[in-house]
């Protein structure tokens, strides 16, 4: 039996409604992030400089060409490796011992929760800000306190390449350690207690206890921390441009400040484009990464 | 008392809770520098050593919105209360708009899967991975060409789709969560496709929305980047009024920074607190639920 035919009745079709519901949503991620995606992909392969009037030139692989024999990119990566490194490292530290320290229950525990919580949400920009103050040669803290305890002298951190580099590194750490202190905390309260009373009753080495139970528990969740933070850290951008604006010279200029420099500072429109498609084939590769171990953790939960 | 057993592993006491205020306190401490330095006079700013007693002023906050200008005595607005007034009404459109669209995208991922749909949402996810820096490029050479460079409208509709992967992601991971039982019980009765979204489901992600919403606010208030390039003198938002507060490097009004900073982030710290149990699922996009 056929009912009644006309667009009506074939908009809402049950058969149509999966298509319907998400259309408006990727018709915006088309328009916003797809198409420009695609555009800078064309322009990559052009010759441009947004700052003239000239049109661009098809140039085959002339950006990509021009991009990976330049230094710069390498050196970049490397800059925005030694960060990634640095900062995740001691991300994942500092945030399992001060997982480990909120895991029990005690006193004023949710109170002091949001205390160790609140510098993740914080605006990049409020965090760069502070840690400008906090390493200002003349009245900042750090001066200060070398220069009272240890040189006399007044401590210029962000001048020195190494220096700069370990501001960043610092300052990026400190604002997300609190993310990975949340994931091993969800971790860390996920393990059965009744494994944790048979190990007291077997009379479990502290260590044994943690290498056998709680680890194991926390493992996927510390590599889901790393992923999470290597694809961010890779794009980080607002802290360096404010702290440190990729100097001294461009020892802290992570890939991030360099395509923002090649294509709003130099212009090099092309190039620039050539340079995010570099940067999007690693962040395409991580997160694959990412739902991989998602996936694998769930269905090991079923 | 039973939820927070289920929160924590063990008991502990009073001893276990002073070790953590310091912990605390030591983590929290760079916060705490930004409000006291809000409330310093210029001169105490600028003492050496730090002063740490000092008379609280408030004409830091008042210079944010009153400061005399250069070579004159005469105070006049700064036009950041326009920034703020920008901060707001842009996050706001732009959450709303993708609290609506992202919503019915995750009610039809998860109820109504298309062929593909890992696939679909995986690239999804991967345009809200991506870094804002590779698509800024494309998007400030065709909204200059569009004239939507510096308009309201250029800017949240850029934040909408900044604030989409991460509402369909987060509202998904709420449906998948309920019970389809309701829903099926609901059909047998007689209710339509839209009675059930409406009457049902949404009813029982209330708090979903809230926490989807508020995470969408916060990331879209937080945003420099974008506001940085696509905003002009009258719709810039407050990131980057804040970032070109600072100047060069010599003679920065570290005052004047931390009282804006303070304003700033004043909603984010009660958020914090009244989320902390969606915390973990609003930071991973809804890709970690527990």
């Amino acid at each position: 039996m056929k009912r009644s035919t006309g667009f009506l009745a074939w908009f809402m079709d049950p058969k149509r409604r999966g298509p319907m519901l998400i259309a408006p949503a990727i018709t915006v991620l088309l328009l916003v992030n797809i198409i420009p995606l695609m555009w800078s992909f064309g322009l990559s392969f052009f010759k441009y400089r947004a700052n003239t009037l000239k049109l661009p030139k098809f140039s085959w692989f002339y950006s990509y060409e021009k991009v990976l024999t330049k230094d710069n990119i390498w050196e970049s990566l490397q800059t925005t490796a030694i960060i990634v490194a640095g900062s995740v490292g001691m991300q994942m530290v500092l945030g399992f011992l001060l997982a480990l320290l909120f895991a029990s229950q005690f006193p004023l525990r949710k109170i002091l929760l949001m205390f160790v919580l609140a510098p993740m949400m914080l605006s990049n920009v409020a965090v760069a800000i502070y840690f400008k103050l906090f390493y200002e040669p003349e009245f900042g803290l750090l001066s200060q306190f070398v220069q009272s305890f240890i040189t006399g002298e007044m401590y210029v951190l962000l001048s020195t390449p190494a220096g700069a580099l370990i501001g960043v590194i610092f300052a990026d750490a400190w604002q997300w350690t609190p993310f990975v202190m949340l994931l091993v905390l969800a971790g860390l309260v996920s393990v059965p207690k009744h494994l944790y009373e048979a190990a007291e009753i077997d009379r479990m080495s502290w260590w044994r206890k943690f290498t056998t139970i709680t680890f194991p528990y926390v493992r996927s969740l510390l590599l889901l921390a790393v992923l999470f933070r290597t694809i961010e850290t890779v794009k980080i951008f607002d802290l360096v441009f404010i702290l440190t604006n990729g100097g001294p010279g461009t020892a802290t200029e992570t890939i991030g400040v360099l395509v923002y420099r090649t294509a709003f500072q130099f212009f090099r429109t092309s190039n620039s484009a050539a340079m995010g498609y570099i940067l999007l084939f690693a962040v395409i590769v991580l997160t694959s990464l990412y739902l991989y171990v998602i996936k694998q953790r769930e269905s090991e939960e079923i | 008392m039973k939820k927070y057993e289920k929160k924590a592993i063990g008991q502990s006491g009073w001893l276990w809770t002073s070790l953590a205020s310091f912990v605390a306190f030591i983590y929290f401490f760079p916060v705490l520098f930004i409000i006291l330095t809000a409330f310093r006079s210029r001169s105490d700013t600028l003492a050496t050593p730090p002063k740490w007693f000092f008379t609280p002023t408030f004409e830091n906050f008042y210079h944010i919105f009153f400061r005399s200008m250069a070579n004159s005595t005469e105070y006049v607005a700064t036009g950041f209360h326009m920034y703020f007034f920008n901060s707001i009404y842009i996050s706001g459109m732009s959450v709303l708009l993708a609290l609506l669209i992202g919503t019915l995208a995750a009610y039809g991922f998860s109820r109504h899967p298309l062929k593909g749909n890992d696939t679909y949402l995986f690239i999804i996810l991967t345009t809200r991975m991506l870094p804002p820096i590779i698509v800024i490029v494309p998007i400030f050479l065709i909204f200059r060409i569009t004239g939507l460079a510096g308009t309201y409208t250029g800017i949240i509709l850029m934040y909408t789709a900044f604030n989409l992967p991460f509402s369909i992601w987060m509202m998904k991971s709420f449906f998948d969560e309920l019970n389809t039982e309701i829903e099926d019980a609901s059909r047998m009765d007689g209710a339509s496709e839209s009675s059930v979204f409406f009457g049902v489901c949404i009813p029982q992600v209330k708090a979903g929305l809230a926490a989807t919403s508020v995470f969408a606010l916060i990331l879209t208030w937080n945003e420099f980047l974008f506001s940085l390039l696509l905003t002009n003198k009258l719709t810039r938002t407050m990131p980057p009024a804040m970032a070109r507060t600072i100047g060069g490097e010599i003679n920065v009004d570290y005052g004047l920074l931390a009282a804006m900073i303070c304003l700033f982030i004043i909603p984010i710290f009660l958020i914090t607190y009244l989320l902390q149990n969606q915390l973990l699922r609003g930071v991973t996009f809804g890709t970690i639920k527990k």
